[in-house]
């Protein structure tokens, strides 16, 4: 049997399942029964006005929430044949969903420590492959180019949308099988931002990708299938470019029409 | 409208008043500030000689120096730094990380907080009772172990403190990469909080090097030169303590040059330890 549900439509394999999903803040209900899918090497943006819980479901896939008390989520989140949140070991899970964070974060160490350290933790590598790996991590997150000379310097000293692409290397470079991008270029400049979004588009032909952003420009130039959320429900979920330009749901019509949020 | 000057003026009047009662204050405490250094100086130095270094606490009317002192308090300092620091530091990480949200942690925080402003003269006594009674005699041992008791809540503040500087976007974002806890308390945090540790061990190493009260029931004091821990033990605060109420002239000049020793050596410390925390800032 295959684990993994063909969907009859779209020809598209569903990496990741959720149905049913609500989660709480202690006695706060923030998602309210959420289902949709996300299709493998497919990029599914979500989208809404702050407080609409797309960062909180992005952060319920790797069990982000788990680090927090009194957070808590119910239902099924299918991924590979298994439910996400019945999972026991969650570094592993993380290791297979990775994540990319709003501010850049790059750890207190050298360029080259950064990546050479999630590699590490989980493969026995020789020195010669970890190189590799380094290399070959930054050269897909676009930074190679930049940092080769100077993967001895501190991470800390790189500009925001280089520690940005160095964060998407150390993700890249432990092979997740799907990437959560949380608001990537909101303390980004254009320039940096355009990057981001080319390297997203990039990594889709290897990784599923999930990205929250308040940029609906960036939504639409980056997904191929976009979730709008509002008031933690899921008010409309379909192909992007038909959400974008003749949406079902006259919440959705305001939202992308500039009438709220 | 027109501006109403009499108001505006009354407030001048009052911001110059204050000002001038912010500048007095700090006047009054650095003049004060000044006077003990400059008189530490004038009064120490006289004393200070190679033999302060090299000669063993004298009987009253003779010649000596404080070598016996100085490595005393250097030996129980550091025993007791070298056992308070680690259970500080793991206490420490406890509170800012596995506990941060227990409700055990905040009894923990608030014992550690009357720990910190308790009397040393009571931790003094504890150990006296705890150790010294039951081993029938004064020794390094206690004094070490005083001491000790004296650094730890000091480490667990100061460790508590730095962890919980460290933005929490780097503890997400290195579980985020499948990091388990106890790495990234290894690995991240403390490579983010390092400085400002150091720093907290160095603020609580000044500390206890100027402490009297707690050896004056634990280690006692030794006229000779010993390394034996399980003996009395002489240290700078406890000679300078006994040698300056004395009626002795040389005794009383011996004091004041330990008390210099003491003094420049603890506002080493702290130096030091500004220079650190300030050097972490510019990262």
């Amino acid at each position: 049997m295959n684990l993994m549900s063909k969907d009859v439509d779209t020809g598209l394999t569903e990496k990741i399942s959720v149905s049913n999903l609500k989660f709480f803040y202690g006695s706060t209900l923030a998602l309210k029964n959420i289902s949709l899918p996300l299709y493998e090497r497919q990029v599914t943006a979500f989208i809404g006005p702050s407080g609409c819980g797309k960062s909180t479901l992005l952060r319920v896939l790797n069990r982000m929430y788990d680090l927090y008390p009194n957070q808590r989520a119910e239902g099924e989140v299918m991924f590979d044949g298994e439910n996400i949140l019945d999972m026991k070991d969650l570094n592993l899970l993380r290791s297979r969903i990775g994540m990319v964070f709003q501010k850049p974060t790059p750890f207190p160490m050298t360029i080259y420590e950064n990546i050479a350290f999630g590699i590490r933790l989980y493969e026995r590598l020789p020195k010669s492959e970890v190189d590799a790996r380094v290399e070959s991590a930054l050269e897909k997150a676009a930074l190679w180019k930049e940092v080769k000379d100077k993967l001895q310097s501190s991470g800390l000293s790189l500009s925001g949308g280089q520690q940005q692409r160095l964060c998407i290397a150390r993700t890249v470079a432990i092979r997740p099988e799907v990437i959560l991008f949380d608001e990537p270029c909101s303390a980004l400049d254009p320039i940096s931002t355009a990057k981001i979004e080319e390297l997203i588009d990039d990594l889709k032909n290897e990784f599923t990708i999930a990205i929250v952003t308040h940029n609906m420009q960036q939504a639409a130039r980056v997904s191929q299938r976009t979730a709008f959320m509002y008031l933690g429900e899921l008010v409309e979920f379909g192909v992007t470019q038909k959400l974008f330009t003749n949406p079902t749901d006259k919440r959705t019509q305001d939202y992308i029409t500039g009438r709220f949020g | 409208m027109a501006l109403d000057l009499a108001k505006y003026r009354r407030r001048r009047i009052r911001s110059t008043i204050t000002v001038a009662l912010c500048w007095a204050a700090s006047a009054l405490g650095l003049t004060i500030l000044g006077v003990i250094l400059a008189t530490l100086l004038y009064k120490g130095l006289a004393g200070l000689g190679p033999k302060v270094f090299t000669e063993m606490t004298p009987p009253p009317g003779s010649d000596g120096g404080l070598l016996n002192a100085i490595a005393g308090s250097l030996v129980m300092t550091f025993a007791g730094v070298v056992v308070g620091t680690p259970i500080g530091i793991l206490a420490g990480t406890y509170l800012a990380e596995y506990g941060r949200y227990s409700k055990v942690s905040s009894v923990i925080r608030f014992i550690n907080d009357i720990l910190l402003s308790a009397p040393s003269i009571v931790t003094g006594l504890f150990v006296y009772e705890l150790l010294v009674r039951p081993m029938g005699h004064f020794s390094a041992f206690a004094g070490a172990a005083a001491l000790a008791v004296l650094v730890i809540p000091t480490v667990v503040r100061t460790t508590e403190n730095m962890l919980l500087l460290v933005p929490n976007q780097l503890r997400e974002a290195s579980s985020a990469l499948g990091l388990p806890q106890s790495l990234v308390i290894r690995k991240i945090a403390y490579k983010a909080a390092r400085a400002g540790m150091i720093t907290g061990v160095l603020l609580a190493i000044a500390r206890v090097s100027g402490e009297t009260a707690p050896l004056l029931f634990t280690s006692l004091n030794n006229q000779f030169w010993s390394t034996n821990l399980n003996a009395p033990m002489a240290s700078l605060p406890v000679v300078i303590f006994q040698y300056a109420l004395s009626p002795y002239e040389d005794w009383q000049r011996l004091a004041w040059t330990g008390a210099l020793l003491i003094t420049a050596a603890v506002l080493t410390l702290s130096i030091a330890a500004r220079w650190l925390s300030s050097s972490r800032t510019q990262q």
